[in-house]
C-alpha cells in the first residue's frame, strides 16, 4: 500500500495533476481489486527438504524439451559444486547448499512420522548425510507475470492452467522481460544473428493439455515434487509445516511473493541461505508500474490544457504590452502638444504684452516728443513775438 | 553589408552542387569510424548480439540501451525544451535557437531509433508494438509509442528548413502553421516517453540499488531531461560556435548570448528542484544509512559533484553575465545526466550480484555506440552546411515570428 501511495505522490507531483491523478488510478492499482491467479489453475509444491540433487528433472526437461545434451551428462553431480542459474538450454537446474543450522532439528525429527494417512510430509528422509540442501530452480510461473507486463508486444500470457507462455512469433528480443523478471529466468539467444528466442520452462503446458504431469515432476524419484491445484498446494504445505514445524520454517516461498507464484516452496532454512531472495515484496509487478501508466492520460489531457493557457497568457500579455506602449505614445504626444499650445499662449500673451509696450512706449515717446515740439514752437512764438 | 553575406549565402546553398570532401584530420578519424562501424554493423547481423556484446542472461540491457537510449532521449531534450520556451513561453529571443535545438533533437531521436535495430532481436518487427500487437501494459509500450509519434513530430518540425533550402515555399508556410500544435504535442509526448524511460526501472525494485531506486523514478527523468535538453543546447552552442562560426547570422550571434544565460539561469533553477525532489525521494525511502556506504559516496559524487556544483556553476555565470562559464558548466551538467542514466541502467542495477557475473562492455559495443554518434555528427553537418539552420533565410528573414507567412511562388 506504502509503495503504490508514494508512487502516486510522486505523479501527482510531476504531471501537476493531483486530484486527476487519483481519479485516474482507481482502475488500476490503487484500488481494493486484486487478483489471487486463475481459480483452479496448476502449480508445483518443491519440497526442498525432500530433494536428494538427482538432477534426473533437468535431464527430463531436457528431453521433453529436446535440447542438446551437455557437456556433462546428467549423473555427473560434480556439476552441483558451482551455483547455476537457467540458461537457454536449460530450462531448470538444481542447486547445492551447504546447509548448517539445520542438523539439530533434522536428527531431532527423522525416523518417526509414520503416519499412513500422510503421504506428502510422512517418510521423511529429510537430509542425507551429505548435510547439503538441493534446491531446484525454474521459471516460477508468477500469477501476475512481471514479463508479460513488460512486454511491450504480449508475447507473454498468463494461461488459464497457470502456466505462463511465450509466443516467440510476436517476440521483438527487446529483453525487457529479462529485466523485469524478479527471479532471472528467461534467457535469450544471444548467438542467434536473425531469430533470437527467450527461452524458459513451460510449466510443459503441452504435456498438461495431454493430461499427463510436468516432466520434472513425473520424474522425480523423492516426491520433492508436487503437482496440483494451487490452492491445494498452499494448504498442502500449510499442513506438512503444521505437523513438522521443526522440519520446515514457517514460511510458504511463492505464496505472496511478487503478488504470488505457480510454484511453491517450503524450505527448512529461511530461504535466502538456499539462493531465493527474500526482499521481493508482495507487490505483482503490474502495481509497481500502474501508477505510472496511470498518469499517462492525465498528461495527455492536461497538459494541452495548460499549455495552451500558458501560451494564450503570454500572447495576452504581449498584445496587453502593445496597447498600453500604443496608450503611453499616444498619451506623450498629447501632453507634448498641451504643453506647446500653453508655451505658445505664453509667449503669445508675452509677445503681446511686448508689443502692448512697445507701442505705449512709442506712443509715450510720440507725444512727448509732440509735446516738446509744442512748447517749443510755443516758445520760439513768444520770442518772435517779443 | 549584412543583407548582401546574407543573399551570397543563400545563393551558396541553393547551389545544389554537394562541395568536395575535404581530408582533414577530423574528416578521416570520421572516415576510419564509420568503416569500422559498418563492419561491425556486418558483425552484430551476421553473428548475433553475441559476438559484439558482453550481454548476458543477467544483464539483458548493455551501454545500447543505457547510453544509445536512455543518454540519448535525454540529451535530445533541449527540441522541446527550446521550443516550448519559444513558442509557448513567449520567449522570442530563443528564436534563434529552436532551429539547431529541433536538428539536434531529431537526430538524436533518429540515431536512437537506429541504435536500437542493433539492440532488439529482431529489428524489423520493431513496429508490432505499434501496430501489430500493442503490449499496453508495458512501460517500454509507453516509451516506444511516444517515441515513434515524437519522432515524426520532430521530423516535420525540421521540414521547414529543408523545404527552405529546396525552394518549396508553400507547403513549407503550411508547415510553419502548424507550429503551436507541434509544439504542444511534442511537449505531451516528451513529458511521456521522458517520464517513462525512468518508469522502466520501477518493474524490479529488487535489481536497482535503493539510492537509485524511487516511487518518483518518472519524475526524476522528467525534471532531469529539462536540464538535460537546456545544457545541451549550451554546450552544442559552444561548439557550433567554435566549428560552424562562418555559417551564423547576425540575429544568432546576437542573441547567442542571451540562450546561453537565459538557459544557464533556467537550468540552475530547475537543477535546484531536481536535488530537492531527490532528497525528498531519500528521505521518503529512509534510505539516509545508504548514504554511508561505498554506494551512498557514488551516489553523493553524482548528485553533489554534476548536479549541485553545475546548478551552482550555471547560477554564477547567469549573475556575472559569463558565457564561458556557463559553457563550462553545461559540461559538467551533460556528464551528470549520462552519469546518472548508467548509474540506473547499467552501475546500479543488478548491483546485488557478485562482480564476477557484472556486466562491462565490450570494445565493439562501445564502438557501435561510437559510430552512431559520429553518424549523427557527420548528418548534422552536411545539414547545417547546406540548410539554413544557423541563420535565417533571406526569403523568410521577417515571417519566421510572424507564422501566417504569405504564400506567394515565384
Amino acid at each position: 500500500m506504502t509503495i503504490t501511495r508514494r508512487k502516486f505522490l510522486g505523479w501527482i507531483g510531476g504531471a501537476a495533476a493531483g486530484s486527476a491523478t487519483l481519479a485516474g488510478t482507481v482502475a488500476h492499482g490503487a484500488s481494493n481489486k486484486e487478483f489471487k491467479g486463475y481459480p483452479g489453475s496448476f502449480g508445483v509444491l518443491h519440497d526442498i527438504t525432500k530433494c536428494i540433487g538427482c538432477r534426473k528433472c533437468e535431464q527430463a526437461c531436457s528431453e521433453v524439451n529436446a535440447m542438446p545434451a551437455p557437456n556433462k551428462p546428467f549423473d555427473d553431480l560434480s556439476v552441483l559444486e558451482k551455483e547455476r542459474r537457467t540458461t537457454v538450454t536449460t530450462h531448470t537446474v538444481v542447486n547445492k547448499f551447504d546447509k548448517r543450522e539445520f542438523d539439530k532439528s533434522a536428527t531431532s525429527q527423522s525416523g518417526n512420522a509414520e503416519d499412513s494417512g500422510d503421504k506428502l510430509g510422512g517418510d521423511k528422509q529429510v537430509i542425507n548425510s551429505s548435510g547439503s540442501l538441493f534446491v531446484k530452480k525454474q521459471c516460477n510461473h508468477c500469477l501476475e507475470p512481471a514479463c508479460a507486463s513488460a512486454c511491450f508486444v504480449n508475447a507473454f500470457k498468463k494461461d488459464r492452467t497457470g502456466a505462463v507462455t511465450y509466443n516467440e512469433s510476436l517476440c521483438v528480443g527487446c529483453r525487457y522481460c529479462m529485466v523485469a523478471c524478479p527471479f532471472n529466468i528467461p534467457t535469450y539467444e544471444y548467438d542467434e544473428p536473425l531469430t533470437p528466442r527467450v527461452m524458459k520452462c513451460t510449466l510443459c503446458l503441452p504435456r498438461i493439455q495431454e493430461g499427463k504431469l510436468p516432466a520434472c515432476v513425473e520424474i522425480c524419484p523423492k516426491e520433492a515434487l508436487v503437482f496440483g491445484e494451487r490452492e491445494e498446494l498452499i494448504k498442502q504445505a500449510r499442513m506438512r509445516i503444521q505437523k513438522y514445524p521443526d522440519n520446515y520454517v514457517d514460511h510458504i516461498y511463492g505464496e505472496h511473493e511478487m503478488g504470488g507464484t505457480s510454484w511453491l516452496y517450503l524450505s527448512p532454512v529461511p530461504f535466502n541461505e538456499v539462493g531465493m531472495r527474500e526482499d521481493l515484496g508482495k507487490h505483482s509487478a503490474p502495481e509497481l508500474t500502474a501508477g505510472a501508466l496511470s498518469a499517462v492520460p492525465i498528461v495527455v489531457g492536461l497538459w494541452p490544457v495548460l499549455l495552451t493557457g500558458i501560451y494564450a497568457i503570454s500572447k495576452r500579455k504581449d498584445k496587453i504590452a502593445q496597447e498600453e506602449q500604443k496608450e503611453a505614445v499616444a498619451k506623450v504626444k498629447e501632453d507634448a502638444q498641451e504643453q506647446m499650445a500653453l508655451k505658445l499662449e505664453e509667449l503669445k500673451k508675452k509677445m503681446n504684452k511686448e508689443r502692448e509696450i512697445a507701442i505705449k512706449t512709442e506712443v509715450k515717446k510720440a507725444l512727448d516728443q509732440a509735446a516738446k515740439a509744442s512748447e517749443a514752437k510755443a516758445t520760439k512764438l513768444s520770442e518772435e513775438e517779443q | 553589408m549584412t543583407l548582401q553575406t546574407i543573399s551570397i549565402k543563400s545563393r551558396l546553398i541553393n547551389n545544389p552542387l554537394i562541395k568536395k570532401v575535404e581530408w582533414t584530420p577530423v574528416n578521416i578519424v570520421t572516415a576510419i569510424i564509420l568503416v569500422m562501424g559498418f563492419f561491425l554493423t556486418i558483425a552484430r547481423f551476421f553473428g548475433g548480439l553475441g559476438t559484439v556484446t558482453n550481454l548476458d542472461d543477467n544483464n539483458p540491457w548493455g551501454v545500447w540501451i543505457g547510453f544509445d537510449l536512455l543518454c540519448g532521449v535525454a540529451l535530445a531534450a533541449g527540441g522541446y525544451v527550446t521550443s516550448s520556451a519559444c513558442y509557448i513561453f513567449g520567449l522570442k529571443r530563443f528564436h534563434s535557437a529552436v532551429r539547431p535545438a529541433i536538428l539536434t533533437a531529431f537526430l538524436g531521436y533518429a540515431l536512437v531509433a537506429f541504435a536500437l535495430n542493433y539492440d532488439v532481436g529482431r529489428p524489423w518487427r520493431l513496429p508490432y508494438p505499434v501496430f501489430y500487437s500493442p503490449g499496453t501494459s508495458s512501460l517500454l509500450f509507453e516509451v516506444g509509442l511516444c517515441v515513434f509519434l515524437y519522432l515524426n513530430v520532430l521530423f516535420i518540425e525540421f521540414t521547414p528548413a529543408a523545404f527552405e533550402w529546396l525552394g518549396l515555399k508553400k507547403i513549407r508556410s503550411f508547415v510553419v502553421g502548424l507550429t503551436m500544435i507541434l509544439t504542444i504535442f511534442g511537449v505531451v509526448l516528451s513529458t511521456l516517453h521522458q517520464s517513462s524511460l525512468g518508469a522502466l526501472f520501477l518493474i524490479a525494485p529488487s535489481k536497482l540499488h535503493p539510492l537509485w531506486y524511487s516511487g518518483y523514478l518518472p519524475v526524476y527523468f522528467f525534471i532531469s531531461s529539462m536540464f538535460a535538453g537546456m545544457s545541451m543546447v549550451i554546450f552544442e552552442g559552444s561548439l557550433a560556435h567554435k566549428y560552424l562560426h562562418h555559417k551564423m547570422d547576425d540575429t544568432h550571434l546576437s542573441e547567442s548570448d542571451g540562450v546561453v544565460l537565459g538557459f544557464s539561469k533556467a537550468a540552475s533553477f530547475v537543477m535546484m528542484g531536481y536535488l530537492g525532489i531527490k532528497l525528498i525521494g531519500l528521505a521518503i525511502d529512509n534510505n539516509w544509512h545508504h548514504l554511508f556506504t561505498g554506494w551512498g559516496l557514488w551516489f553523493l559524487f553524482e548528485l553533489i559533484g554534476f548536479v549541485a556544483i553545475p546548478a551552482f556553476m550555471y547560477a554564477v555565470a547567469a549573475r556575472d553575465k559569463n558565457v564561458k562559464f556557463a559553457r563550462i558548466a553545461s559540461v559538467f551538467a551533460v556528464l551528470g545526466i549520462i552519469l546518472n542514466r548508467l548509474n540506473i541502467s547499467l552501475i546500479a542495477f543488478n548491483w546485488h550480484l557478485p562482480s564476477s557475473q557484472r556486466y562491462f562492455p565490450s570494445w565493439m559495443e562501445i564502438a557501435t555506440s561510437v559510430f552512431i554518434v559520429t553518424l549523427g555528427i557527420v548528418v548534422y553537418r552536411f545539414i547545417t552546411a547546406y540548410m539554413p539552420i544557423l541563420y535565417e533565410h533571406s526569403d523568410y528573414k521577417h515571417d519566421n515570428s510572424n507564422q501566417n507567412a504569405n504564400s506567394h511562388d515565384d
